[in-house]
């Protein structure tokens, strides 16, 4: 918060709590006030991604609880792997383009959308199918195949994983979100929500050379939070991941998990998966190292959870 | 005629043009059909048995001479842009071009014959060496492409500091001295000889012009000069690049001349005519025909058991011996006697190549070979599963063309797992990342101890395109690492996961 928006909203609270109208209050809604009735976890099942989205977002207070007028705005997909949409390796395109047109119809200055891809980056970004998605609802994708691009941060509370190269895109954001797909993985186990922070930093061979799953954990104490974790469970992975061989790889559960906790969304998504194909989600084990380090809970018990049948 | 001359240039620069851009070209936008402006190219359509191209080539020379030369061959352009920015340097008082050079006979025609019987005993590296084109795709891949890149990359660097990323950086093209210094060799020759004399380096060194020139000799129409019209001025053989008109004896040295039509505008008296060379039955001295009769056949002959000996599997020297691990070839060349007796090393692929894991050998496939391409594989440098581009764009044929359902069962290399480098068994961490990146499945993890998984390799599967080995963490010896095959086997394809088809509509929470 500004130092200027601090003092408007301290002295709009003031002038609140001294009329208590309602008119008044509604104009504070948006900041502290209605935080506790709102969920921290919120799944979706049934519908089409934009719809999903719109209906999760509505139960956590509209994309305009979360974006601003003017701010610069980050989106995070997985867009790692060459593959077509269907294929369930990246994002789902039109979560994507529902994200971008929501965030800049809320006054977003600027959206960018980036992934540091394993494959060659200009054609995953087109064969995703996302480029396009950004494109058309006046987003902006872009590179993040240099070092140049990157710059280093340290993380304080990491074990492993003391200092990352990340993009300065999302280093010079106001708000960003972390827009993962929910995959099966041959090294991580499973790629959700802190999987996919693997596509913001430059240097991912020192993961796998110091404990993959604690540098996975160490990234995600990273101080700048994704405002929500929107975890995409439309087409899942269930097999062969994260690349997949074929369609039979995919499967379609039209889900999403929507939660600004990263340990909660990961934990909630891998029930779901498991229904899918049975994991011990303590070999998944950076989300047990990242609750060990704060970053979140796996108790969803704690958490009031909002489950929607669409 | 003189309107001859402005076709001729055009033509030139319709063919030159592209062909710099298409080498040049590092972000993929322009269309690969562009290659087929390299398969018209004399020596990839020789190699690659072209037999349409070699013969419109053939008869395109017998028409009207070495137009190959002046239009088709983007180092003969070269040159000539080069001769002309010679002129435009020179002081005012000696723009004085050319004057008329006797031929370098026994220098051309030797190196003629070496060529060509080296070739037919089996070793193509002096084809690598001579052919123009390659030499140009050298020139123009290891040089101007790394310069267009560098000013890409520094202007794009500047723009992202500002936020804007229109233009985006580009990998460098990566360093491999021999091939750099051979291009920039040839580079250098090349320029000074035709900033000094013209198409000197193409009558001299070039064996297709030498080649072409024997053809040029018996060619339909010819440049001529008219004896009772020309007053010896010499104003033509001052735009001679070829330097090849004898403006005193009043003789034009077909055998180099490119058939640049600059000496068609240069004379007052219209003394000098493109024409029919066979209109009349004069009385010329009977040896000169019998000459042409004779350098015809040699010529003919020498074409003939090029293209008869093209596909000879013979090699010369033991390649095996000179490499240290076994060199990668692209997907599509067959096998090593293929690939190294067909590929010129013009860099047509290695420019082309969007992941950049083709790169020109030092000495991986001997000295015969350096410059032709093989994959080297770095961090996210391997070779794409969706993409055939290489066998697609080779213009000689040392590249089969491979469908893309082809190349994903090409097994250019297989994969070798060294279990006790590989991070799960040195450190007891979990890694995956070969198997995460591998397309096939080929390098899939298998239970180790403790709910750690290790990778293992299905070598049948496995195309050898390396995503395994450029990721692999352990360094600077990899635990995972691809091994070429010098025949290019045919892979299983991998086998499809089971279906899920259960319906979920709980959220398992």
């Amino acid at each position: 918060m500004k130092r200027r928006d601090f003092f408007k909203s301290a002295a709009i609270v003031g002038i609140a709590s001294v009329f208590k109208t309602n008119a008044l209050a509604s104009v504070v809604a948006g900041k502290k006030l209605a935080v506790h009735s709102e969920p921290d976890l919120v799944a979706v099942m049934g519908g089409q991604p934009a719809v999903m989205l719109n209906r999760a977002l509505k139960e956590l207070g509209g994309i305009s609880h979360f974006v601003k007028k003017g701010q610069k705005v980050v989106i995070k997909p997985n867009i790692g792997w060459d593959k077509t949409p269907e294929l369930a390796a990246n994002t789902n395109p039109e979560l994507i383009s529902t994200l971008v047109k929501l965030c800049k119809d809320a006054g977003a200055s600027e959206v960018i959308v980036f992934d540091h891809t394993c494959q060659d980056w200009k054609k995953c970004y087109t064969n995703s199918g996302i480029e396009r998605a950004v494109l058309s609802t006046g987003g902006k994708i872009v590179p993040a195949n240099d070092e140049s691009y990157y710059r280093e941060v340290e993380l304080p509370h990491a074990v492993s994983l003391k200092k990352a190269k990340i993009h300065q895109a999302l280093l010079d954001c106001d708000v960003w979100f972390n827009v993962p797909i929910l995959k099966h993985h041959g090294g991580a186990k499973n790629s959700i929500s802190m999987k996919n922070l693997m596509g913001i930093v430059w240097d991912r061979g020192y993961f796998h050379n110091h404990d993959l799953h604690q540098c996975i954990a160490d990234l995600a104490t990273f101080h700048k939070k994704p405002a929500l974790n929107i975890v995409d469970a439309y087409r899942i992975m269930k097999s062969n991941g994260p690349q997949g061989k074929s369609i039979s790889d995919a499967v379609m559960l039209k889900s999403l998990i929507v939660s600004p906790d990263f340990v909660a969304a990961d934990t909630a998504s891998m029930k779901l998966f498991s229904q899918v194909q049975p994991t011990d989600i303590k070999d998944v084990r950076h989300i047990s190292l990242a609750e060990k380090l704060k970053v979140g809970t796996q108790n969803l018990e704690k958490l009031n959870v909002k489950r929607i049948k669409l | 005629m003189k309107y001859l001359k402005y076709i001729r240039r055009t033509l030139a620069l319709l063919f030159f043009l592209p062909i710099v851009l298409f080498f040049i070209d590092f972000t993929g936008k322009l269309p690969t059909q562009l290659h087929q402006l390299l398969s018209i190219q004399w020596i990839p359509a020789l190699l690659s048995l072209n037999l349409v191209v070699v013969l419109v080539l053939v008869v395109l020379s017998l028409l009207f001479g070495r137009i190959y030369c002046s239009t088709i061959c983007p180092l003969g352009v070269y040159q000539d842009i080069s001769s002309r920015k010679g002129r435009f340097f020179k002081k005012k008082s000696k723009k004085v071009r050319f004057n008329y050079a006797k031929p370098k006979n026994i220098l051309r025609y030797s190196i003629l014959a070496v060529t060509v019987i080296a070739f037919v005993a089996g070793s193509s590296s002096l084809v690598l060496l001579l052919d123009p084109y390659s030499t140009f795709g050298r020139i123009t891949s290891q040089l101007f492409r790394p310069l267009a890149i560098w000013i890409n990359n520094s202007l794009a660097y500047l723009l992202s500091e500002m936020g804007n990323y229109t233009l985006y950086k580009v990998e460098q093209v990566s360093f491999v001295g021999l091939a750099f210094g051979l291009s920039a060799l040839f580079f250098v020759v090349v320029t000074i000889m035709s900033w000094l004399n013209g198409r000197l380096y193409c009558n001299t060194i070039c064996p297709v012009g030498t080649s072409l020139g024997l053809l040029s000799k018996i060619s339909i129409f010819h440049i001529s000069m008219d004896d009772s019209a020309c007053n010896s001025c010499g104003a033509c053989a001052k735009q001679c690049k070829s330097q090849c008109i004898d403006s005193k004896s009043k003789n034009v040295d077909d055998s180099r001349c490119v058939s640049c039509f600059n000496c068609l505008t240069s004379c007052k008296k219209n003394a000098i005519k493109l024409e029919y060379r066979y209109k009349k039955q004069n009385s010329d001295a009977p040896e000169a025909i019998n000459n042409t009769r004779r350098t015809f056949l040699l010529a003919s002959g020498a074409a003939l058991t090029t293209v008869a000996l093209a596909n000879t599997k013979k090699f010369v020297g033991d390649n095996d011996s000179m490499l240290i691990r076994k060199p990668i070839m692209p997907p599509g060349a067959t096998s090593l006697e293929h690939f190294n007796a067909h590929c010129t090393g013009c860099q047509l692929c290695v420019t082309k190549c969007p992941m950049q894991v083709l790169k020109p050998a030092a000495l991986q496939y001997g000295i015969a070979g350096i410059t032709q391409p093989h994959l080297t594989f770095s961090t996210h440098i391997f070779c794409s599963y969706d993409c055939n581009i290489c066998s697609t764009v080779c213009p000689t044929g040392a590249l089969k063309h491979l469908l893309l359902e082809d190349k994903k069962v090409t097994q250019i290399g297989v994969a070798h797992f060294r279990k006790e480098k590989c991070v799960v068994f040195t450190d007891e961490r979990d890694c995956g990342a070969c198997s995460e990146h591998c397309p096939t499945q080929a390098v899939h993890m298998i239970p180790y101890k403790g709910g750690l998984t290790i990778p293992e390799v299905t070598e049948d599967i496995c195309i050898g395109c390396g995503a395994c080995e450029s990721i692999c963490p352990a360094r600077p010896h990899q635990a995972i690492y691809v091994e070429g095959s010098a025949t290019q086997a045919k892979a299983k394809k991998p086998t499809e996961a089971k279906k899920f088809d259960k319906k979920i509509d709980d959220f398992g929470f």
